[in-house]
């Protein structure tokens, strides 16, 4: 369904600045035809701002974009051709689902009949045939979103960006409007940059992650080797390593690393190659057990246990107060002395470069 | 609501609602009570005045019958051609401070770098007053005014330009007293349309002219209706510029004109009041035509957040 075929849509040193304030810095990402790129972070991270970059919307303060060798960062959005998903769809309001689907081709000056055929190809891609002739204002927001998509694909652009195009729905149809996201890029080979601040969605959806931190990249690869193997502890905690303990390395070699703070003392992978200093030990909820396990034990008391049905999650502190989280099946209630254990290798330690920073300052 | 009154009793005396409780089931209660000062002053300073105009232009001073001083206004041509030298003033006014409006709140709309000093300037007229702002323009713009030193210092034209004490002069009036208002009005309209709208339509190819007349353009069209419906009434019923920086013999003798000097000079209350019901009815008609217009449009929600 793409007309343009490329080989490579290359960001070169991509960045930002509002003032004084650095919403994007030296983003460099190569995205290949066809790929599915998730951009991954909590709000004000710059992954709006590096779609709108490449939208054309915002001009880059430093870098460029090629797409294969064509400079493209300097074009008007309206000569980019990139298809783009809004937030909240951003459908014309004065238009009939038709109308608004057609729009693109319509400023293309293409023939009447091509249009028919493409509106139609388009409303038949997302399911919309007996609405076509509404407004947007009578359409539910799952229909409001397929517009949209249809919108930005009619075009047969060969770049689609989505700007957390799910964030407005409910959770059901987030589920459903997902699936049905990715079937269409798996059926049409669209290049799709999707933005997002929910790792599941991320995880689930893309062929490759970019998690980003204060407009700077921490870690681009699958959703297997972001979900495995964090770059460092903020990747970690965005990936579900809800546990993260600050404390200190006091051994280890390149392989493990032991951690002492706060009356506890962990065994874990060493993934910063770190020998003493500040770290961050990195613990899934799920990884914990009940029961001293590979020499890692952690004593806490149990404060709130949620019913999750399957299994509770629960928090616990320690003595010296530090919350420590934990999914069980067994049946733990408020004020139960327990003692956690975790394998080795699921204890993942990285140096805490900030706390570092931090304490050279202090 | 269907009934609520005979449902009630026959669900028996423990489910009896109270007479409170079905009242506010239709919107009724205490709160009713602020309606009640602006209600008065509607009452008290606009249809009673209103009803009493009406009826007295109805009962001649000379008599000849209820419509007498109608059928003088119209056989009258002092006093019929009014109502066009009027309509020439205030329509072209009107629709030049709308068209005006758009693109300076086009760019005013957003961030824009000393946005607050630029609507303040522009907003400053309304404050001046009618007569400040007639006075202005005869020292600027008149015969000896700045502006005529100006250009005939530099020997651009050998006699001054006229440009005040006519038509051009109550024009420039209406305009500056008006163009404020409309700008405001446009600003707010402009402002509650959803800027991503026309960051989609220009992912979509439509370049800058395309995006105000295919997006903008449609949107904020109700609310230009509206816009120069408010700026025709207050540019129809001008009196002081026209009196100051017009020619209220001639050219500018516009309708308020011909129902002051009935009134206020020929002491004849009743022609007074039927001029005053011919301006209404012809703003009546003027507003009616731009509304019918405006049903034409889409009217819903612009995306935006108001």
């Amino acid at each position: 369904m793409t007309d343009q075929r490329f080989d490579e849509l290359r960001l070169d040193g991509v960045g930002r600045r509002y003032g004084t304030q650095t919403a994007l810095d030296d983003f460099t990402l190569s995205i290949k035809g066809s790929e599915f790129v998730a951009l991954l972070g909590p709000s004000g991270c710059g992954k709006s701002t590096a779609l709108n970059c490449l939208a054309g919307l915002l001009p880059l303060t430093t870098g460029s974009i090629h797409l294969d060798d064509r400079r493209i960062d300097t074009l008007p959005p309206e000569r980019r051709g990139f298809g783009m998903v809004f937030q909240n769809y951003a459908l014309f309001p004065h238009m009939s689902v038709r109308k608004n689907i057609g729009f693109g081709l319509s400023m293309r000056r293409m023939s009447k009949a091509e249009q028919r055929k493409r509106v139609d190809e388009a409303i038949a891609l997302v399911q919309l045939r007996e609405h076509q002739d509404k407004m947007p204002g009578q359409l539910s927001g799952g229909q409001q979103q397929r517009v949209a998509i249809a919108r930005a694909i009619a075009l047969h652009p060969p770049v689609v960006l989505m700007d957390e195009p799910l964030s407005n729905l409910d959770a059901k149809l987030r589920l459903e409007m997902r699936m049905e996201i990715r079937r269409l890029h798996q059926d049409l080979g669209l290049t799709t940059i999707y933005v997002t601040h929910d790792q599941e969605e991320a995880l689930s959806m893309a062929d490759r992650l970019v998690v980003l931190r204060e407009g700077v990249m921490q870690q681009c690869g699958t959703p297997q080797e972001v979900y495995e193997q964090p770059a460092n502890g903020y990747v970690a905690g965005f990936m579900g390593y809800r546990n993260l303990l600050e404390l200190e390395v006091t051994g280890g070699d390149a392989e493990h690393a032991v951690v002492e703070g706060g009356g506890l003392r962990l065994v874990g992978a060493n993934r910063g190659n770190v020998t003493s200093g500040p770290a961050v030990a990195a613990i899934r909820p799920e990884d914990l057990v009940l029961g001293e396990t590979d020499g890692n034990g952690i004593a806490a008391t149990v404060r709130i246990a949620e019913y999750h049905g399957r299994e509770l999650s629960v928090e616990a502190t320690t003595a010296q107060g530090q919350p420590i989280y934990f999914r069980t099946s067994e049946r733990v209630a408020p004020g139960d002395e327990v003692v956690l254990g975790v394998p080795r290798h699921r204890v993942l330690v990285f140096d805490d470069a900030e706390r570092a920073r931090e304490g050279l300052v202090a | 609501m269907t009934s609520v009154g005979a449902a009630a009793p026959a669900a028996g005396p423990a489910r009896r609602r109270t007479l409170r409780h079905r009242l506010a089931d239709r919107g009724i209660d205490r709160s009713l009570w602020l309606v009640l000062p602006a209600t008065a002053f509607v009452l008290v300073l606009f249809i009673y005045p209103f009803i009493y105009g009406l009826q007295l232009s109805f009962d001649p001073q000379q008599g000849g019958g209820p419509f007498a001083n109608y059928q003088k206004f119209f056989s009258d041509p002092y006093l019929r051609d009014t109502i066009w030298k009027t309509l020439r003033l205030g329509l072209p006014a009107a629709l030049f401070n709308v068209l005006a409006s758009v693109p300076v709140a086009y760019a005013m709309r957003g961030r824009v770098r000393g946005k607050r000093t630029i609507t303040t300037l522009l907003v400053v007229p309304i404050t001046l007053g009618t007569v400040l702002t007639a006075q202005g323009l005869i020292m600027y713009a008149g015969p000896r005014g700045w502006l005529n030193k100006v250009l005939t210092g530099l020997h651009l034209v050998d006699s001054p330009v006229t440009l005040v004490h006519n038509w051009i002069g109550v024009f420039l009036s209406l305009v500056i007293t008006g163009f404020p208002f409309a700008f405001l009005l446009t600003l707010s309209y402009l402002s509650g349309i959803d800027p991503a709208l026309e960051k989609a339509a220009a992912t979509l190819g439509a370049g800058p002219w395309q995006r105000f007349r295919q997006i903008t353009l449609p949107l904020l069209a109700p609310g230009l209706a509206i816009t120069f419906t408010l700026s025709f009434v207050l540019a129809f019923s001008v009196f002081p510029s026209a009196q100051m920086v017009g020619k209220p013999s001639g050219s500018t003798r516009v309708i308020s004109i011909a129902a002051y000097e009935a009134a206020f000079q020929q002491f004849d209350y009743s022609m007074g009041s039927t001029i005053a019901m011919i301006m209404a009815v012809i703003m009546l008609i003027v507003i009616g035509l731009v509304m019918v217009w405006r049903a034409t449009l889409y009217r819903g929600s612009t995306g935006g957040k108001g």
